[in-house]
């Protein structure tokens, strides 16, 4: 089986997948679906030799935040008949939102179509490996490289703050 | 990819499994002695001679029992939960290097399935989705004394979890690699990890228990407070899945910590020996070591009591995530120092 064979396969079962995201009603399995989905992306990642992204995919993606999701979930005890209902305003919201997203994947899916014809799939095989990801990180992008690790710090802080604040109200 | 490969490797994987799902079922005999022994009891010792065959026996009763899906039940979840619980266990052992090469039939042939660059961040990925069979498990039992059990260990082991993946990282500081093969190399020649990183191994080791949901740690299925926790509603094999699953991770998990920080399967004396003899002999050594981890992990569980819920969260993130912090920027600015970078 040919790469090219491979690829389009994991695709549409990516896309398979991210679809009964959105379709399913119960909150929970969507939940793992989304998880099933990060397990295609991850297989994808692998499939382009950059294996450090695909396990770091599932080791944020699939085991921190959506056990997060998921965590939350049942305590919420979501099922079908409490499912919120949706007003004019709230369709008229998401139909802007998931038009201008559709409107930029549209121009990305253009732009590899006009200018991705002499790519081959792989074009540094050892692009995804550690060392060279990490010598990349150091150098060349170290300092978008920082200011994302201040954000993640930022986060941080909020976080520990709302807890505190929690704190306060229960004394 | 040539034929032989194929088959060396499609045996290796099956020898594996069922070497896995062996040792598992020889632990439940080994834990009943040894809870026997500490207890001054006799333990089991009707089915053969010494009570040999009780794991045979205790497997055919699982097989026997009324298998039994609550009716409220989330039925393909309920189902699925076991499942994903002995996957994520079994998986582990592929990037295990068990053994230097062994030469059979003109090959040479590589103890370790897949010897992964990236291979202890698989370990940590297969951990970190490991606890998906447990939360869907108790969820999809629609039980409240499930659904803490399931709560309770997705806590557990997220929180553990961090301090468990930065313990780790000095040992990818001082080998250099992300490879386990490479990281049991580099501690060739009694070089182990233990004697530069003591205390990365102690919260390694706790992070480890915990993550096995093992005693003193077991609050997930603590019976004295949630009846059986997530596996409450469980019966027939489905519960034998998730017992056998933690048997299972708990040999994985003992060779995990005998790669890291104990050489894997380095022996003191090993240069004396070379081909087949020191493939024998090295994956002898190996097998002692995770031996005696199992034997440590088992003999805590009957002497220490369990932890009470806050507690736990306490030592998790008060006490081993900040020595955890300390014990890395300690290594990296040692390693700076020697490598002459200050």
């Amino acid at each position: 089986m040919s790469l090219q064979m491979i690829s389009v396969i994991l695709g549409s079962l990516t896309i398979a997948s991210a679809l009964m995201v959105v379709l399913s009603k119960h909150p929970i399995r969507s939940v793992i679906y989304l998880v099933i989905t990060f397990f295609f992306i991850s297989a994808m990642y692998i499939l382009m030799n950059a294996q450090f992204l695909a396990i770091v995919n599932m080791i944020v993606y699939a085991g921190a935040i959506m056990v997060l999701f998921l965590f939350v979930l049942m305590l919420l005890n979501l099922n079908k008949e409490m499912e919120p209902e949706t007003n004019r305003m709230g369709i008229i919201s998401a139909l802007v939102a998931g038009g201008t997203l559709f409107l930029v994947l549209i121009t990305a899916l253009r732009d590899t179509f006009q200018y991705g014809k002499g790519y081959t799939m792989v074009k540094v095989p050892e692009a995804g490996l550690v060392e060279n990801l990490g010598k990349l990180l150091f150098s060349k992008y170290l300092v978008p490289f920082e200011i994302s690790s201040i954000l993640f710090i930022a986060a941080m802080v909020g976080a520990v703050l709302l807890a505190k604040r929690e704190k306060q109200v229960i004394d | 990819m040539d034929t032989g490969m194929l088959i060396e490797k499609s045996v290796l994987v099956i020898l594996l499994f069922l070497i896995s799902l062996g040792v598992a079922a020889y632990q439940t005999y080994f834990e009943r002695k040894l809870a026997a022994w500490i207890q001054d009891r006799v333990g089991p010792d009707r089915a053969g001679p010494f009570g040999i065959l009780q794991p045979i026996a205790d497997g055919v009763k699982m097989f026997l029992k009324e298998d039994f899906i609550p009716a409220k039940a989330d039925k393909w979840l309920f189902i699925i939960g076991p499942g994903i619980s002995m996957f994520t266990a079994l998986i582990t052992s592929s990037v295990i290097p068990w053994g230097t090469n062994l030469n059979l039939f003109g090959r040479d042939i590589s103890l370790q399935v897949a010897d992964f660059n990236i291979g202890i961040l698989f370990v940590f990925g297969v951990v970190s989705i490991g606890v998906y069979g447990i939360m869907i498990g108790g969820w999809a039992s629609n039980n409240k004394y499930s659904l803490y059990g399931a709560i309770r260990a997705s806590s557990q082991m997220i929180s553990y979890e961090l301090a468990m993946g930065i313990s780790a990282i000095t040992i990818v500081m001082l080998s250099g690699s992300l490879s386990l093969n490479d990281i049991v190399k580099s501690q060739h020649g009694m070089n182990w990890n233990i004697f530069y990183q003591p205390l990365a191994f102690f919260i390694f080791f706790i992070t480890s228990l915990a993550e096995l949901n093992r005693a003193p740690f077991d609050l997930p299925e603590c019976e004295s407070e949630l009846i059986g926790g997530y596996h409450t509603e469980y019966s027939s094999m489905k519960l034998g899945l998730y017992l056998f699953s933690e048997y299972t991770s708990m040999f994985v998990s003992a060779a995990i910590m005998a790669i890291l920080f104990f050489g894997g399967y380095n022996f003191p004396g090993m240069d004396a020996f070379s081909g087949n003899v020191l493939a024998i002999l090295s994956i002898a050594a190996f097998a002692l070591k995770i031996f005696l981890f199992i034997f440590v992990i088992m003999w805590i569980r009957w002497t220490i009591p369990r932890f009470r819920f806050d507690q736990l969260m306490h030592l998790g993130w008060k006490v081993l995530i900040p020595a955890a912090i300390v014990n890395m920027l300690v290594t990296g600015l040692v390693i700076a120092w020697n490598e002459g970078w200050m």
